[in-house]
């Protein structure tokens, strides 16, 4: 094992090729594939190739390109597949969601409720340009990630702030994770995901040692000290307090899942795991027990097809038999009856389209992309160079991970759900933004950690020596 | 800090594999079940696709598809005097499901059936749409009609048979339902169907096969048949050796005659002619509850049938006394039975013995009108001998000939009958039941048996007897019968 992974790690990088043909290659892949959905789409539902094939595939392939140019220009030794994957999935998800547009059921359902349907395909398109015009400012305006350690204390502050904002605001479809400035709102906890991640960094690269040194060993574990605890007791009651006053399952597991995992790979402390999971569970049963709200996901999770959750909400039996319907093959885009589901079917439940229609293979392929991502990430975290960077890149990829595996699991029934957005693949302007701007950051590091090195700097942290080992 | 890092690799490896197996157990395992649960919407929109096939009475469907827009289902069922068929078809509702015949052919008729595979399969490759196949009935559209217009207004059932084959010629039921009006899902189908479901009446209820009423004094061809079956007596012409007034065994309570009937030391015939509680009473009680229980099992009770339709199972009480035995004898106490029940007891006396299996379902036909299955004629059991079931059909002949079934005779036919009127309720508090069971008998054997209940009428409460309201109904759907075979 040593011998293969520590290649990867930092020496590989030295004289590293840029790769970025490679990027521009897959990007090729990454624009064509969903315009041949898009296609796919037209032809099953209306005989015909849509007419706005055109403008889409332009509109996708001038948004890459942007990306690909910028990223050729301001992070030439950048990994060569987040970019290409990031495309790739917010193509699809606009496919999925112009699909889910085309569907009679849904517009009926809108008029029937609102008094009226507006498409939300062309909202996402302008969500994913100012997401791709996020990414290009976080290229341009960072030119180095340590430049955010600056920012520890400013992120808690506005991350708090975030976190804070929506209680103020009426809770929309019984969470409150919503803040409505005009006729926008804005889902503050996907910012709030990227900004804490920079302030755990931050707090933990200083704190680190004391945090990992100085504890008590007890039955073979060490046991950190009572004072040291306060940040994580800290971070608990947050998160807690987001599951109360939010009534927000999906961003309370985020946060505190994020500061355990930095919090381990910044001490090293199995310890912190175990206390970690610890107080998650009595805080996740203890909330449980008075909280009617969470009591009836877990209800809905435990029982999906009882007549009591079915009058309640059908979403997870309908999504569970959307899924099965697909079965291995799928139905084919466009040709299955995933809106059944109604209420967000095109964005925490726009899964169950891809189950439905692509099938468990295409599933299975949509899983793994996201695997992608988030190994490319890990990758980066071990290609860093300096823990600022190495503990970033591994928050923001396990935050992503916890939000893919807590969306994903919540509608295939695997965890209770919570109300949150698949990253680029739902609708939703927030999500796609954030997301962009957290691709952007770890094509920032990567870029960073495998520019080659001028000089192997003399390094402070031990364990950089250790990777240098053949 | 690389150590931890893989770790953290590793876990969300871990998620994402947490979820692949999640997807192959729902995508693969389950798929099937969640593809075919109750609660999946696609099911229906499957069922109504495309034009469903039809349920066919002589020759022609009773039912039909109309195209619907403004749903998801692209065709609506129809039915063609759908009150009168509803005992036989059930309905296929959009909203709410499909009952009987509709429910159980649903593969053949949306032609999801695995019998129609290769014809589908040569379908999806030639382009042609997916077509429903054909379910032909036994039923006599002339025998339902005079059943159901026989019934009329009033609260009951009719259930007749072929008794050679088993065939069922009629089911009707009324008070009864339009399975049209609650075929779709529009506002208008919500209310006819919570209008349906509240109905005190309970239309939506086939008592033909679902209801199970006291029989009264049908039973007692039953007690008959068990008496001559157990050599209890050797012909329809023994004196029977009863006494009247007779008192139920181990009590004091005497057993009464409906009037003051000839019962004393009467013959089987007379006892069957007038209607004598008191003489089968004492026959139930002297066989005893277990050889009653044997011969009224032959015949069918106990025990659900499927036509294929469920019909539910009638009641011979299986722990009794000797007084209840006497009363059970005689169709009271707890025997119940449904009007398929009687009419089945009919067809085996009428058939020389031989109950045949009733179904109603002749043929399955696939869209191309190539037979996918026929129901060929099945023996269900032997109740009686030939000579105890000749015996027995001179005894009800006798019935009709100058007893109290004279309402069902038929000029130049011979027809043997028995005549109820159970009552019922606390201290017989409600309208009592007519009944009414025949057949009739031409050269080439017997054509039709039938039973017939009405539940209760306005009509004057003495007039309310097999013989008055239930014989001549049962008297029009042998007609009808015996000239559709002209």
């Amino acid at each position: 094992m040593s011998s293969s992974t520590s290649h990867t790690s930092t020496i590989g990088a030295i004289g590293a090729p840029s790769r970025r043909n490679t990027e521009l290659g897959l990007l090729v892949f990454a624009v064509v594939i969903p315009v041949f959905a898009y296609a796919n789409v037209g032809l099953a539902i209306n005989d015909e190739v849509p007419t706005g094939m055109l403008g889409y595939g332009i509109g996708l392939g001038l948004l890459a390109a942007v990306g690909h140019l910028v990223v050729r220009r301001f992070a030439p030794y950048a990994d060569p597949l987040l970019l290409p994957l990031a495309t790739l999935l917010n193509g699809l998800g606009l496919v999925l969601i112009w699909r889910l547009d085309q569907s009679e059921r849904l517009q009926q359902r809108a008029e029937d409720l609102f008094g009226g349907f507006t498409p939300d395909a062309p909202n996402q398109l302008m969500y994913s340009a100012i997401g791709i015009a996020l990414f290009v400012a976080v290229l341009l305006i960072l030119k180095d990630h340590r430049i955010l350690q600056r920012y520890t204390y400013i992120s808690m502050a506005v991350a708090l702030v975030l976190l804070i904002l929506p209680v103020f605001f009426p809770a929309v479809n019984g969470a409150k994770i919503w803040v409505s400035i005009g006729p926008f709102t804005i889902q503050p906890g996907e910012f709030a995901k990227i900004i804490i991640a920079v302030f755990f960094s931050g707090y933990l690269m200083v704190k680190r040692d004391a945090l990992a040194l100085a504890s008590r060993r007890f039955m073979g574990i060490y046991l950190p000290r009572g004072r040291d605890l306060g940040p994580i007791i800290t971070v608990w009651a947050m998160s807690l307090l987001i599951l109360i006053f939010e009534t927000d399952l999906g961003t309370s597991l985020l946060f505190f899942g994020l500061f355990v995992v930095m919090l381990y790979v910044a001490t090293e402390r199995t310890s912190w795991i175990v206390f970690g999971l610890l107080m998650s569970g009595a805080g996740a049963v203890g909330v449980a027990t008075f909280e009617p709200h969470v009591q009836q996901r877990v209800d809905a999770w435990l029982h999906p097809f009882s007549d009591t959750v079915m009058a309640q909400s059908d979403q997870i039996a309908n999504s569970l038999m959307a899924f099965g319907s697909g079965g291995v093959l799928g139905t084919g885009l466009g040709q299955g009856n995933s809106d059944l589901i109604g209420f967000a079917a095109n964005s925490d439940f726009i899964l169950a389209t891809v189950g439905e229609e692509f099938g468990l293979a295409g599933m299975m392929a949509f899983l793994l992309l996201y695997g992608l991502i988030v190994e490319r990430g890990v990758r980066t975290a071990l290609a860093a160079r300096d823990p600022f960077g190495k503990l970033l890149a591994v928050g923001l990829s396990a935050a992503f991970a916890i939000q893919v595996f807590v969306v994903a699991g919540g509608v295939m029934g695997l965890i209770p759900l919570t109300g949150m957005t698949m990253p680029f693949v739902a609708y939703g302007g927030s999500s796609v933004i954030a997301n962009w701007a957290l691709i952007g950051i770890l094509i920032r590091i990567s870029d960073t950690a495998r520019r080659p090195a001028p000089a192997p700097a003399p390094n402070p942290d031990a364990e950089m020596t250790q990777v240098v080992r053949p | 800090m690389n150590k931890p890092l893989r770790r953290i690799a590793i876990f969300c490896g871990l998620l994402v594999l947490a979820l692949l197996i999640r997807d192959n157990w729902l995508q693969y395992v389950q798929a099937d079940e969640l593809r075919t649960h109750e609660k999946n919407r696609r099911v229906l929109i499957e069922r109504y696709a495309q034009e469903r096939g039809n349920i066919i009475v002589d020759g022609k469907p009773v039912t039909g598809s109309k195209r619907t827009t403004g749903s998801d289902f692209a065709y609506k069922r129809t039915y063609k005097d759908g009150p009168m068929w509803a005992p036989v078809t059930g309905f296929a509702s959009q909203a709410y499901g499909a009952t009987q015949i509709e429910n159980l052919e649903d593969g053949i008729l949306t032609g999801n059936d695995d019998r129609l595979f290769f014809r589908r399969t040569l379908d999806m490759i030639t382009g042609k749409k997916q077509a429903g196949g054909d379910v032909v009935t036994t039923l006599n559209g002339s025998a339902q009609r005079a059943a159901f217009e026989g019934l009329g207004n009033k609260k009951g059932a009719v259930a007749a048979l072929d008794p050679s084959t088993g065939k069922i010629l009629a089911l009707a039921s009324t008070p009864s339902y339009d399975p049209s009006k609650i075929a779709g899902n529009s506002k208008n189908d919500e209310k006819a169907w919570t209008d349906l479901s509240k109905d005190p009446n309970k239309p939506n209820v086939n008592r033909a096969l679902r209801e199970t009423y006291p029989p009264g004094s049908t039973f007692k061809v039953v007690t008959a048949a068990a008496a001559l079956e157990h050599d209890l007596y050797d012909g329809p012409d023994d004196k029977t050796d009863s006494p009247l007034p007779w008192t139920l065994p181990d009590t004091q309570t005497e057993l009464k005659n409906e009037g003051d009937l000839p019962c004393k030391n009467a013959t089987l015939r007379e006892a069957l002619r007038v209607s004598c509680n008191t003489v089968f009473g004492k026959v139930g009680a002297d066989l005893g509850k277990d050889k009653m229980q044997e011969t009224a099992e032959k015949f069918g009770f106990n025990q659900e049938q499927f036509v294929p339709v469920r019909a539910n199972a009638s009641v011979w009480p299986k722990d009794m006394n000797r007084p209840s035995t006497a009363l059970s004898s005689i169709g009271q106490f707890e025997t119940a039975t449904t009007p398929l029940q009687m009419a089945m007891v009919t067809s085996a006396i009428a058939n020389d013995g031989k109950l045949m299996q009733p179904y109603m379902i002749d043929e399955l036909r696939a869209p191309n009108l190539d037979t996918i299955e026929k129901t060929s004629p099945k023996e269900l059991s032997r109740p009686l001998s030939e000579p105890n079931a000749q015996k027995l059909q001179e005894m009800m002949e006798t019935v009709v000939q100058d007893g109290t079934g004279t309402n069902a005779q038929i000029p130049g036919v011979t027809v043997g009958g028995k005549t109820g009127t159970a009552q019922h309720g606390v201290d017989n508090s409600e309208d009592p039941y007519a009944w009414f069971i025949s057949y009739a008998k031409t050269d080439d054997g017997s054509p039709v048996a039938v039973a017939v209940v009405v539940e209760d009428s306005d009509a004057d409460r003495g007039d309310i007897s097999g013989g008055g309201l239930a014989a001549p109904i049962a008297k029009n759907v042998m007609k009808a019968v015996i000239d559709s075979k002209k």
